[in-house]
């Protein structure tokens, strides 16, 4: 017993200075805005939030929020299949389906209990799921909660996912393919037309979790699918609330009529708590706006391009490709987390991933972007950056 | 189809270059001491997967404490094939 716990114990203790700041147990002192706050008693640059849309202090949201939050209370104490299905949850979920285009949503309390409540429920003992290896935690824990057979492919390789698919043989028909719109620790895209290709030549099934892509990608915001011109490829999109839309949540759409059956089938979406009134009325607010202005996924866009070039003509190693996730790679934990505390100590916090999480035993100073970031804001961290020692 | 013994041998191969110099045997303890990390796992993994051309469901990780663990599994998924 608790082995495991002590040795986690003395790994983190390795990582605090001796002020106690650690790059994992960060505390918001006090929030300013959506892009700043007070951490360790300084006033910072939030550059590790994924908050995409910036959407966290809008007015629209904050005033739909505060409004549920009187007329129905703090929360709703029950489970969707019990009590806690209110009007506002199958609004949301007709809203979503048709923002998707979809015949059905169904919306989970967390964006992770969303992939457990997909992958496990979708799948049984006879099914296969093919995931990319680098999904999320979420996707590979969906996966252990289920039965079916878990095979993994190589990242963003649609020659490797035909070998396994090909190995298959009859069993395709029976395998769920499981992507990600864009990858959280590189933000870099699924080639999604090429694996969109397989599916259909295969007749296997499809499952791309959209939770850095929607609102980010694609004219309407639909996400990695929508960007490729798939979304026919694809049998479920699976996303978040917690990014985009700047509150808390999970969903998935489908056109396939059996996704009403999975509230009776999927134990994370049975035996939870259903969002609060005021979470789902902010998503629903967030959801309109997404959709009402474009111009924040512009400003999104032009701030990741801004970050990732200049970052770029710093000469620092960067994910492959420009997206809201800009991440630096850093050769090891240690030299990772000596600018992890540099950056902080110049008012800029990122995200600091270390192994496994980063490749090949380095570390990644993970930054994320949003629309609500300024110009100003943006050359203020590439500032920070520029005064690292490189090595 | 290869014996288990071929197949040990073949594993025991795979894994060397995580060893750091320490002795492989069936009995080995695949975390304790050959110390593989989680990344590591995934990465001999592979490298078995390409060896016998077949895809290793992460299921049978469960199974796996050892060496022979590893191999024992690897024969089972080579008869089913």
């Amino acid at each position: 017993m608790l082995d495991n716990l002590r040795a986690i114990a003395a790994a983190r203790q390795a990582l605090l200075n001796e002020d106690g700041v650690s790059p994992f147990g960060t505390v918001v002192e006090k929030v300013i805005s959506t892009t700043e706050g007070i951490l360790d008693g300084r006033r910072t640059i939030l550059a590790g939030t994924n908050n995409y849309l910036g959407l966290t202090f809008d007015p629209v949201c904050i005033e739909a929020a505060c409004t549920a939050l009187r007329n129905e209370g703090t929360g709703t104490t029950g489970s969707r299949m019990a009590n806690g299905t209110f009007a506002a949850h199958t609004a949301l979920e007709r809203e979503l389906a048709a923002f998707f285009g979809r015949r059905d949503a169904m919306v989970f309390s967390t964006g992770y209990i969303a992939n457990l409540g997909m992958l496990s429920a979708l799948t049984g003992r006879d099914d296969v799921i093919l995931i990319d290896a680098d999904c999320h935690a979420s996707i590979y824990d969906g996966c252990r909660l289920g039965t079916a057979e878990v095979i993994r492919f190589r990242h963003n390789n649609p020659e490797d996912l035909d070998i396994r698919l090909r190995r298959l043989g009859e069993r395709t028909a029976r395998t769920l393919i499981v992507v990600e719109g864009i990858y959280s620790m590189l933000g870099d895209r699924a080639p999604l037309a090429a694996i969109a290709a397989l599916k259909r030549r295969y007749g296997a099934w499809l499952l791309v979790d959209e939770a850095h892509s929607f609102g980010v990608l694609g004219a309407h915001g639909r996400g990695l699918a929508e960007e490729a011109g798939v979304e026919d490829a694809v049998d479920f999109v699976v996303g978040t609330f917690s990014k985009s839309l700047g509150t808390i949540g999970g969903f998935s759409a489908s056109d396939h009529p059996e996704l009403d059956s999975l509230r009776y089938a999927s134990r994370p979406y049975l035996f939870t708590a259903s969002p609060s009134p005021s979470i789902v009325a902010s998503a629903r607010a967030a959801l309109g706006l997404l959709q009402g202005r474009p111009e924040l996924r512009k400003r999104l866009w032009e701030n990741a391009h801004g970050l990732y070039e200049r970052l770029r003509d710093l000469g620092f190693a960067l994910g492959p490709e420009p997206s809201p996730i800009v991440a630096v790679m850093m050769a090891t934990p240690e030299e990772g987390l000596a600018c992890w505390r540099a950056l902080l100590a110049q008012g800029v916090y990122v995200n600091l991933i270390v192994p496994p999480a980063a490749p090949n035993g380095g570390s990644l100073l993970r930054c994320s972007v949003g629309a609500a970031h300024t110009p100003e804001q943006i050359e203020r961290i590439a500032g920070a950056f520029a005064t690292l020692p490189r090595v | 189809m290869p014996t288990y013994r071929d197949i040990l041998t073949q594993t025991c191969e795979l894994l060397e270059p995580y060893a750091k110099g320490r002795a492989l045997e069936e009995g080995t303890d695949l975390l304790n001491h050959v110390g593989l990390d989680s990344i590591q796992a995934m990465e001999v993994l592979l490298a078995a997967e390409g060896r016998f051309d077949m895809s290793i469901p992460l299921n049978v990780l469960a199974e796996v404490r050892t060496v022979g663990d590893l191999a024992q599994q690897l024969q089972h998924l080579l008869e089913r094939r």
